[in-house]
């Protein structure tokens, strides 16, 4: 029997606020243990929340970039359980009044394009770590990361395969770059992923029984521990056993999925309404205000550089995978003026140097002027595109400008090695005593044969390469 | 006796002003009397010569310099879930035995900036879970009308240290009658202000949505005057309201022309001890004199508060008091040998039994597919006897409500502590005050045959406290009940 997978995906997303989402201190990555702390996130008696409004505004960013209904009303709720990293006992997250709800986005998948259903996002806060001794039994708790804001988006069980769910997880990294929300880094934990998935036969409506998966850390990862999951669950299905509902864990080490908790020993976490904080309450103004705020989002941009610059949609998707590469692009072309020579440099020349390096777009040395530079000394047939693409490399290793390149090394004279290596051949052909005499050991006859070079290129030669040439010529 | 210590915060004002005494004076004053009276009436749990001392230096300079304020050089006591920094904050409690806040309650910071005197901290409740403060880790406050009683609870130690003269005036909390309560147990007026009128941030919370800060006192004057000190709204508390703060003592007046005082019905059930009524009645005669109306009015739905009230506060505490676990700070059991044991032992320890019972009762009403049923059900109680108060105030008219505080004078030390049921009844006539967040004050109205202080509720609408504290200054002028000194065997 055939089975159809069953996806829905929840992302939480550590927003980059300049604060924390219930108190004023800052909210940054990497400090020592416990000094980005007050009385408020380590949850003294006493101390009270009060609501960050940026944080609403970017969860409000990302629920317009993600086509959600925002209703008027929105209410934080307490999540309880104990854990050390958690300080107050409970974290404030949200449960019958999430702040938006009921969107969607696309996703394109092997050339087709999927719709995946968002149910929610709500805003909440972070815990804190559990730095664990390895030397002896005991864990120190570290509460810098309590307290930062967290927005959790959860899909519809609309994915069909981990490919799928890998593209919405990259989807939705995309958007939050673009809106400007969060790093979206995953490595780091600024983006993490759980998954419901169950298995049905092809052709059922009513869904199977769910696993739920945790510690995924990287886009591979999701890919793969839902390719694992379902071989596993067909696997028992086949068998003829029941999936158990269950909470699982990957192993990223060992490539398998192991079982954490069962349903049983699920959290009772006693949800009701946060009555230290007032409703959430969003004016058409404030709504209009952030609207106005949005920028272009990655869909639109696609669809606009196809039309305005006449690009291929390959093309239009690669360059705006960021939001810094299509301003890069747009920057550039406006520098000079052919779309399509530009995106091809970008795609093959920049984007090789910046893997390579990883080094990101708006950071590199070569910037859209030099790149726009560049191209047009290719244009004008002072330097060959071979030799462009080198000044390139010079120029995204040095920062230097292309200019100042192409004169430094002496481009702008003949250099082109095979055009050297066409003259270098017929002087060589034309003076076979003088070959043979160098071949012999007389060295010095060297300069006679790049005197006759200069000659026929009438001084433009690169007299560095030709020598090159001729050595390797005579010598290889 | 020193006689400073039976003046009122207004004559202490005065003679501070005209240099007839020194915030130390009055601050020693005070001192001595707690190291008289309170190994008998323990109303202590510390008390802060060091602190008291600077304060009154600070005022004194303040004094010479020009620039004070109406608490500058005035002594105070604080109940001891407002934290203060620097000096230990208990709560009643063996969790927080030597918990020591390093931030200040926004009260506290306004009362600071007054120049106020901080004499110490005061017993209570345990987590102010309670109605006769027999439930601290530490102490029994005893009555100091007589003490073989109860000062009632859970702002015991707030109410009975100022029935004793062992300060002129002191903060206390109410949730369902903490203030209001030993107020009148103890011959003192107490009010509880409405919900978000004074900064909640840096009281250690109980329950949430019903706590609130207020003022214990000699008389309604000092009443006006502290409650003005710590009103207004304070950025760090999102349910605190942004209204402007009146100078209330201007509301003090004479006669109560015009004003219409509802006596809601319900409020004169069987079981009312007759004292109890007769003062009540007596009171009500009082405003009548004084020019106001008298109109009975009903609130169909009091029946039900004490439920609601015993499921949304208990639910409430439930979650706030998550945060004692043993990790950060408070008690750690050393009796453990994983992280769940450190849990269970920690707060086996730390906490009571009336603790444990309400954080109990609460985890049940949370706990999945019981919420509908209690906590939600119990919110649409709390929303109906919400109406109940805003038709009165709204469409029958009426200024103030007029009841009893509770259904008896001051009970013997013991007498409840066996029936729980029983002791949660003592909040029957204020719980539903705190339901609908509204103000409300206790204002010593008479004695029973025994002595006993009584006094009389009022209850106003949200925001009215200059009505309260006007036909409150009206019944404290006819029953002349205030500034009492007992004497304490």
């Amino acid at each position: 029997m055939n089975y159809e997978a069953v996806i829905g995906l929840e992302v939480h997303v550590q927003l980059k606020t300049s604060s924390k989402i219930f108190c004023s201190c800052v909210n940054k990555f990497g400090s020592s243990p416990n000094t980005q702390t007050c009385p408020v996130c380590l949850g003294m008696p006493g101390v009270l929340p009060v609501l960050n409004r940026r944080v609403v505004e970017y969860a409000l960013r990302m629920g317009m970039a993600t086509n959600c209904k925002i209703p008027k009303y929105s209410q934080l709720a307490r999540k309880h359980y104990f854990y050390p990293d958690l300080p107050k006992g409970y974290q404030i997250s949200q449960y019958e009044l999430p702040l938006v709800e009921h969107g969607w986005v696309d996703i394109d998948v092997e050339g087709k394009t999927r719709r995946i259903g968002i149910t929610r996002i709500h805003i909440e806060d972070d815990a804190g770590k559990l730095v664990h001794d390895e030397s002896r039994p005991v864990s120190y708790v570290d509460l810098n990361r309590t307290g930062t804001p967290l927005i959790e988006i959860v899909s519809e069980p609309d994915i069909r395969s981990p490919e799928e769910a890998a593209a919405y997880v990259r989807k939705i990294r995309q958007l939050v770059r673009y809106l400007g929300i969060s790093d979206g880094n995953m490595e780091e934990g600024s983006l993490r992923c759980d998954a419901n998935i169950s298995l049905r036969p092809e052709g059922q409506k009513e869904f199977g029984t769910k696993s739920e998966l945790k510690n995924m850390n990287s886009f591979r990862n999701v890919q793969k521990a839902l390719e694992y999951e379902i071989r596993r669950q067909t696997a028992l299905l086949l068998d003829g056993q029941e999936i158990v509902q269950e909470t699982r864990l990957w192993d990223a080490g060992k490539g398998v999925t192991h079982s954490m908790r069962g349903k049983e020993e699920a959290h009772d976490y006693r949800y009701f309404p946060d009555p230290d904080l007032v409703p959430i309450e969003i004016s058409d103004q404030w709504m209009e205000e952030i609207r106005a705020d949005l920028p272009e989002l990655p869909d639109e941009k696609r669809r606009r550089f196809m039309e305005q610059y006449g690009l291929p949609e390959y093309d239009a998707s690669v360059l705006t995978v960021s939001r810094e590469t299509g301003d890069y692009f747009e920057e550039a072309v406006r520098l000079f003026d052919n779309p399509k020579s530009v995106s091809n440099w970008i795609m093959v020349e920049l984007m090789k140097l910046l893997k390579q390096t990883d080094v990101s777009i708006e950071q590199c040395n070569v910037t859209p002027a030099y790149l726009a530079e560049i191209l047009a000394l290719v244009d004008k047939g002072t330097i060959s595109a071979q030799m462009g693409k080198e000044v390139l490399q010079d120029c995204f290793g040095t920062g230097k400008s292309p200019a100042s390149i192409v004169e430094e090394k002496g481009l702008s004279q003949v250099s082109d090695e095979s055009e050297l290596e066409a003259v270098v051949a017929k002087v060589m052909e034309a003076n076979p005593k003088e070959v043979e005499l160098y071949r012999g050991g007389k060295k010095k006859v060297l300069s006679f044969l790049m005197g006759q070079v200069m000659r026929e290129t009438r001084g433009k030669a690169n007299p560095k390469k030709v020598n090159e040439i001729f050595r390797k010529m005579l010598e290889g | 006796m020193n006689e400073l210590i039976t003046f009122p915060i207004s004559k202490l004002q005065s003679l501070l002003s005209d240099r007839e005494v020194s915030p130390s004076e009055i601050a020693s004053a005070y001192l001595e009397r707690i190291e008289a009276v309170d190994p008998t009436v323990q109303a202590y749990i510390t008390v802060t010569p060091g602190v008291a001392e600077e304060d009154a230096k600070a005022a004194l300079n303040r004094l010479k310099d020009g620039g004070t304020a109406p608490l500058t050089g005035i002594p105070l006591g604080i109940k001891d879930l407002i934290c203060t920094k620097g000096t230990r904050t208990t709560c009643a409690s063996r969790m927080l035995e030597n918990f020591v806040p390093p931030y200040n309650a926004t009260v506290m910071d306004m009362l600071n900036s007054q120049g106020a005197v901080m004499l110490g901290k005061l017993n209570m409740d345990e987590f102010a879970m309670g109605s006769s403060t027999e439930n601290s880790a530490f102490m029994k406050t005893r009555n100091p009308w007589d003490t073989k009683r109860i000062p009632g609870g859970s702002s015991g130690g707030s109410a009975a240290a100022v029935a004793a003269g062992e300060c002129p005036a002191s903060l206390g909390s109410d949730t369902g009658g903490s203030i209001r309560q030993p107020a009148s147990h103890c011959g003192v007026v107490g009010m509880k202000p409405t919900y978000g009128r004074v900064s909640r941030f840096g009281l250690v919370a109980f329950a949430s949505s019903l706590d609130q800060i207020g003022p214990l006192t000699r008389d309604v004057t000092d009443c006006a005057i502290l409650l003005e000190a710590i009103s207004g709204h304070d950025p760090r508390d999102s349910t605190s309201a942004d209204m402007p703060v009146p100078c209330y003592r201007d509301a003090l007046k004479e006669g109560l022309k015009g004003m219409v005082v509802g006596v809601p019905s319900e409020y004169f059930v069987k079981g009312l001890d007759p004292d109890v009524e007769n003062v009540v009645q007596k009171g009500i005669e009082y405003l009548e004199k004084q020019g106001a109306s008298i109109r009975e009015v009903s609130l169909p739905h009091t029946e039900y508060a004490v439920a609601a009230y015993y499921i949304i506060a208990p639910a409430e505490a439930s979650s706030n008091l998550s945060r004692y676990d043993g990790v950060k700070y408070g008690h750690r059991s050393s009796n453990y040998a994983n992280l769940m044991e450190m849990y269970q032992s920690t707060r086996s320890e730390g906490f009571g039994d009336e603790v444990k019972r309400r954080i109990m009762i609460g985890t049940y009403c949370l706990s999945a597919g019981y919420y509908d049923a209690y906590y939600k059900k119990a919110s649409q109680v709390r929303t109906l006897i919400m109406q109940d108060f805003k038709k009165v105030f709204q469409e029958t008219g009426c200024h103030v409500l007029a009841t009893p505080v509770a259904p008896t004078p001051a009970f013997g030390i013991g007498d409840k502590t066996g029936d729980p049921l029983q002791m949660y009844l003592s909040d029957i006539f204020t719980i539903p005050v705190n339901l609908a967040g509204l103000p409300a004050l206790s204002v010593p109205c008479g004695f029973s045959k025994d002595n006993l202080p009584i006094g009389l509720q009022l209850v106003a609408d949200h925001f009215q406290e200059e009505t309260l504290l006007q036909a409150a200054y009206n019944v404290e002028l006819m029953a002349g009940c205030c500034n009492k000194l007992p004497e304490i065997k």
